[in-house]
């Protein structure tokens, strides 16, 4: 094929615990390392992969929002994306619009795959690519822990519940991949040189002409109930003891 | 008024336990009319089933060939058409209903309100984020139907005894070709299945390898347990991906989960936060396991889990 699309959304790093603002009015961000969404670096990762195989020309990197993300952006060039693309927006864009963000890049570009990750470890939503796929008419394989090509067919095994699920989906459509799909690379310093010179356009939202979606608001954030440390058992019989006083065996 | 049609899951066979929690949840809506859409190639056993449960007051069924086993893009539109007649659509926050809710959402035009754990308003939703450390109140458009999936670990299953009427449906919707089921891989097991599983028994990186897990197995078939597993035990290769417990796997609500050798990172504990009684055991007395456990027993599972098997024999 043609052209990739891989989504990377710049989310709270992974490692951080993230907190409850006291006032309740969000969560504390300030400060806070930003990465890559890891479910889309596995997403760029398997592009990657496929355009090494021979079976894929280009592979275009889309971030949505502040020009911040430029930094998310030059990492996924420096792991070996070939251009990048920056709808920029100030305001937090929820899944629908995002979907119909990506729905006007694959007609500009005319894309033929896009890869992105199952959901963000922000707002955990897992939307954004079953919404693609249903805006752009085209099938849709979630949660993708293989994926193979044969012409203009892939062959997708999801994680699903009760298994493994495979699909053969005709092309052009929507992957969105799971954790064990593969392992990213680490990128290298002389990639993050040369990521430096590879083209990253910034269309400011607007002049895509989207149309916006019924939104969704949040009215309070408020930090989860914590479960309470509970007793603690010197052996097996203490154990045992326990779970009896509980009626649970 | 508002009227919610829950998507029910199933296998062709059997209801799946989620539908049962789909309905306690838009029970919480007051004065919702609740009706329960089965779609399937052959459904009479399933919408029979469904049709039992406490509040519903009616079942659709759409029989098509192409319905069977279930893939969201010939579902989607025919769930988007069947949509006009309800204020919400339900489905539980399994990998179906996440594969399949948003994309009905977007047919309809709307975002979806993702991992319902608590309804505050027929439009006004609690849900996490950030694998669980912030709870946040949304708010839909109440100009807009609304699309949602049910955090299932939230929610009891309601209850059965009710006998409402089941109604065969049809939309006049073209159904798409463009994709084709080709296998399903389960790990075949006569143990409960985790989402249902009143008991699970859970083991992690520290088991060491595949041929440990026995030991595990030994302990839940002793308690009539599922077996789950933590994130670093499936990519170890220990144990396959489908007993997966966390944000990023299965999030369950038993009475009993026992942590074998897992030192509760938390994705995991996102996953488990809901569950009656957690009891961990692991050697190092510092893992973040025991600040959820409400019984915790530091030392050498490999002494600990036999010993525990025999005990309960």
């Amino acid at each position: 094929m043609e052209k990739i699309l891989v989504g990377l959304k710049r989310v709270v790093d992974y490692n951080v615990r993230v907190q409850v603002k006291s006032d309740g009015s969000g969560v504390e961000t300030d400060g806070v390392k930003m990465s890559i969404n890891p479910f889309d670096e596995i997403a760029l990762e398997e592009a990657l992969r496929i355009k090494e195989r021979g079976e894929a020309s280009e592979i275009v990197v889309v971030s949505i929002g502040t020009s911040e993300a430029q930094q998310q952006l030059r990492t996924g060039l420096a792991m070996g994306a070939d251009r990048a693309i920056l709808v920029e927006t100030d305001a937090a864009t929820d899944a629908l619009t995002a979907a119909r963000i990506f729905k006007a890049l694959v007609d500009r570009e005319t894309a033929e795959l896009v890869i992105l990750g199952k959901q963000a470890i922000d707002d955990d939503n897992s939307q954004t690519g079953q919404m693609l796929a249903a805006v752009w008419g085209r099938p849709q394989a979630t949660f993708a822990s293989e994926v193979s090509f044969d012409g203009d067919t892939a062959r997708v095994t999801r994680e699903v519940d009760s298994g493994l699920e495979t699909l053969e989906i005709d092309l052009p459509a929507v992957i969105t991949v799971d954790l064990r799909l593969n392992e990213p690379r680490y990128v290298k310093l002389p990639d993050i040189m040369k990521a430096k010179k590879k083209p990253l356009e910034q269309i400011p939202l607007a002049d895509l002409g989207i149309e916006s979606a019924p939104t969704i608001n949040v009215a309070a954030y408020e930090p989860p109930q914590d479960r309470q440390r509970g007793m603690m058992v010197e052996n097996v019989a203490g154990l045992i003891a326990a779970l009896k006083d509980k009626g649970l065996v | 008024m508002s009227k919610v049609l829950i998507i029910a899951e199933h296998n062709g066979a059997a209801l799946n336990p989620s539908a049962a929690k789909c309905v306690s949840c838009a029970a919480q809506i007051d004065g919702a009319t609740i009706e329960i859409a089965v779609l399937g190639a052959s459904v009479a056993t399933v919408a029979a089933e469904a049709a039992q449960l406490s509040a519903v007051s009616r079942v659709v069924t759409i029989e098509h060939e192409q319905n069977d086993p279930a893939i969201a893009s010939v579902l989607a539109p025919q769930i988007a058409a069947l949509a006009s007649d309800y204020s919400h659509v339900f489905g539980p926050s399994t990998t179906f209903g996440k594969d399949l809710m948003p994309r009905v959402a977007a047919l309809l035009g709307v975002n979806q309100v993702s991992d319902i754990m608590s309804v505050e308003g027929s439009h006004r939703f609690k849900r996490p984020i950030y694998a669980g450390n912030a709870i946040v109140t949304v708010e839909a458009s109440a100009d807009s139907i609304v699309v949602a999936t049910v955090r299932a670990a939230s929610y009891q299953a309601a209850d059965g005894g009710n006998s409402a009427a089941i109604e065969s449906a049809d939309t006049d919707v073209e159904i798409p070709t463009h994709t084709r089921f080709v296998e399903l891989q389960t790990g075949q097991s006569d143990r409960p299945d985790l989402q249902a599983a009143a008991k699970v028994v859970s083991g992690g990186r520290a088991i060491g390898s595949a041929e440990n897990f026995e030991l595990i197995y030994k302990l839940a078939d002793q308690l009539g347990a599922a077996v789950g597993s933590s994130r670093a035990a499936v990519d170890a290769g220990y144990v396959p991906p489908e007993t997966q417990v966390g944000q990023t796997g299965q999030i369950i609500a038993p009475d009993l989960y026992i942590a074998i050798g897992i030192s509760g990172a938390i994705q995991h504990i996102t996953g488990i936060k809901d569950a009656g009684t957690i009891v961990a055991i692991n050697k190092d007395e510092e893992a973040p396991i025991f600040e959820v456990a409400d019984i915790g027993l530091v030392g050498d599972l490999f002494n600990i889990v036999p010993e525990l098997t025999d005990a309960l024999g």
